[in-house]
């Protein structure tokens, strides 16, 4: 489980990078990692130290797939979705497991265990399907795959 | 006895550490004396995990191997193991190629510095040490290396710009976002042979006077990420790298911050929206300073070229592609991975001689070359040498050097379609005709696929095409319709229009 936010530890963390020429991403990437999304409070925190405007720390969170700005469920599957994988039955694969979730790409069940997300590629394009669970990558995943995957994530 | 486990991300995707970690326990179990060496992937792909042991004839391999496979490596018959290949060195899909970029991939421990100088390691940059800046950016581009991202352009040519640049500070910027689908290469050498990519942007920071250095790396590639940033400590600590800082920053997702100048802007922590030319990275680039801006292959290409000089680089190829290039099979394809080749094979030869043609075993029907913005190709076009200019002749591209095969179940018209929707989720919004065209393509696209009014929606998809193609900032938008043209232009009965008479096939 991901801790509460605690503007403490988050200025503790900010410090880490504040020496880093351009210190954006690497702020928001450890704060991502601590706190498993960015709330309003680290927009404002972070605007604040960098000295930049809210909206301006707001359109760089919006603007990269890999910044959330709500928790997810605590295990997420990234599924590949890009050409090599379809070439190998990924996306007829992705929609029945998605189906028998009864989730959305990007939904989370209900009892907030798995997050499934799509990812564009994970440099396996030789072995697809892909998949990445919780930053494990997994090649020549199938149906059957996706779904051992989902049972470990418990 | 010294038996290799591969620790890239294909091998331990399919399973390499808990394959080491069993190997390690029935040695032990046998009480054997092994010593597990974590190597880099071969690029074999289709092997993996590999197993390599050293024998007295050379290094003699298994796989793919699964955890069943393991008490047969301690049996005295080795070569009777169900998943035995032979001396791996004499597979003919590495006998074949011509490793001069890869030439350590899979041999050594990628993060052995004594490994990495016992197989020509830092000889390059030794040699570059002993050479005037100038020397050095001509001796880049008497090779004729052209960059691997994509647009091909002259590496030496943009090093001697930024060396004749005058400024405090310069920068080498190395893209290793490497966001095609189909590709791997980048993610391969970081992870097999990380010294390599270190060494050649030591040398491009001398050769242009840059003294800081940054790698931005996809966060998809975690592993690349982790083993790269531990060989710039090995690299730094072992004073290799004197005055050069060098530091790797994740990427965030965005598949536009591939292109140069969106990379420069997310580096500087903006979002990463492409910057109108002029001017060129290589005079305003990272914080508005001279930047040289490349790729990974092109970066690791530059310790052999300075090593054994441009004119050995040089004499591979053909016209205007000199040196040799890290092709990627992938898909649907029976041996994929990486096959390094001089420039001048076919398409053909690759995908059918090298590749094996499908993993599913049906016919071949289309091979995407290039990523996601590279046009189709039907078999009737397998004639066609790897080569710049030939792909171009043909409104293709080489691009990063990927090939995605498709089998005969695939559905064109939803591969066109499927290039849109990527443009439309990753375009950064600067121009219209990236922003919106994507958007109208796909729907479009989606009426072509309902049957409503073929024709004249096809007239407006080719119209709508052009003018991504020519109103776009940067290639995004600009060459998301080669995919869809050349769909259309070979596969017209995907699109509810009459098939090209046989002969045309
Ligand atoms: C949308 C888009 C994505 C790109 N992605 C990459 C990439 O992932 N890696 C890369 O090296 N070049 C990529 N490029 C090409 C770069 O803009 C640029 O040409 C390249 O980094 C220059 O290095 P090189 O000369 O060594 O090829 C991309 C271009 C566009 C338009
Ligand atoms: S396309 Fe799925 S891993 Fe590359």
């Amino acid at each position: 489980m991901t801790p509460d936010w605690d503007t403490s530890r988050a200025e503790g963390i900010i410090a880490k990078y504040l020496q880093l020429e351009g210190p954006m991403l690497p702020i928001l990437h450890a704060l991502q990692e601590e706190f498993g999304y960015i709330n309003d409070d680290a927009i404002r925190l972070v605007a604040q130290t960098l000295n930049v405007s809210r909206a301006e720390v707001y359109g760089v969170v919006s603007f990269y797939h890999d910044f959330r700005q709500a928790p997810h469920g605590r295990h997420v599957l990234k599924i590949c979705r890009a050409e090599a994988c379809q070439s190998m039955g990924s996306e007829a694969n992705a929609q029945k497991f998605l189906e028998t979730l009864n989730l959305e790409w990007g939904g989370t069940t209900p009892d907030g265990r798995l997050t499934v997300e799509s990812v564009y590629c994970l440099g396996l394009c030789a072995c697809g399907p892909s998949a990445m669970l919780d930053g494990d990558l997994h090649a020549r995943v199938d149906l059957q795959g996706l779904e051992a995957l989902a049972g470990e994530a418990v | 006895m010294r038996i290799f486990v591969p620790r890239d991300s294909v091998s331990v995707a399919l399973g390499s550490d808990k394959l080491a970690a069993a190997i390690a326990a029935q040695a032990a179990e046998r009480g054997v004396d092994v010593s597990i060496i974590r190597n880099g992937s071969r690029g074999l792909f289709w092997l993996e995990p590999l197993v390599e042991i050293e024998t007295a004839q050379g290094r003699v391999g298994f796989g793919p191997m699964t955890l069943a496979d393991v008490p047969g490596l301690f049996a005295d018959n080795l070569a009777g193991h169900p998943k035995a290949v032979g001396l791996v060195e004499e597979i003919p899909f590495l006998a074949k190629q011509q490793r001069l970029t890869f030439a350590r991939c899979g041999i050594t421990d990628p993060l052995s510095l004594a490994d990495y100088q016992a197989h020509d390691g830092f000889k390059g940059l030794e040699k570059a040490r002993a050479l005037e800046p100038a020397a050095i950016c001509a001796a880049v581009k008497d090779s004729g290396l052209r960059g691997r991202g994509g647009a091909g352009f002259p590496t030496g040519i943009k090093w001697e710009t930024v060396r004749t640049a005058k400024a405090e500070q310069k920068y080498i910027v190395c893209n290793a976002d490497e966001g095609d689908s189909g590709t791997f290469a980048d993610r391969l050498i970081i992870e097999a042979d990380p010294f390599c990519l270190i060494e050649g942007m030591a040398i491009a920071g001398l050769a242009v006077g840059a003294t800081r250095g940054y790698v931005y790396l996809r966060s998809e590639y975690p592993l690349a990420i982790q083993i790269l940033r531990e060989a710039i400590v090995i690299a730094t600590e072992a004073g290799l790298l004197p005055n050069f800082a060098l530091e790797v920053r994740e990427g965030a997702g965005a598949y536009v911050c591939g292109e140069e100048t969106a990379l420069l802007d997310s580096l500087e922590g903006k979002r990463g929206m492409v910057r109108a030319k002029p001017p060129i990275p290589a005079l305003q680039g990272l914080f508005g300073q001279p930047t040289v801006i490349n790729n990974v292959l092109s970066l690791a290409a530059v310790p052999y070229i300075l090593d054994a000089g441009a004119a050995a680089y040089a004499a591979c190829g053909m016209g205007r592609s000199r040196g040799t290039m890290p092709v990627q099979l992938a898909g649907n394809i029976k041996h994929g991975g990486l096959f390094e080749i001089a420039f001048g094979i076919t398409l053909g030869e690759l995908i059918n001689d090298i590749g094996g043609g499908t993993a599913s075993g049906r016919p071949v029907r289309a091979v995407q070359a290039g990523g996601p913005l590279g046009a189709y190709f039907a078999p009737s076009q397998f004639d066609t040498p790897y080569d710049y200019e030939a792909f171009a002749a043909r409104d293709g591209l080489i691009g990063h050097g990927g090939l995605v095969v498709f089998d005969d179940t695939v559905d064109m018209a939803h591969m066109a379609r499927f290039a849109m929707e990527f443009c439309a989720h990753e375009s950064c919004g600067k121009c219209t005709p990236c922003r919106i065209g994507s958007t109208r393509g796909m729907e479009t696209l989606d009426k072509i696929m309902a049957g409503e009014k073929v024709a004249e929606n096809t007239e407006i998809l080719r119209d709508l095409c052009e003018t991504m193609k020519f109103g776009s900032l940067c290639a995004l938008g600009g060459f998301t319709p080669y995919p869809v043209v050349s769909a259309l232009n070979l596969f017209p009965e995907d699109f509810g229009a009459t098939p090209l008479p046989a002969a045309a096939e």
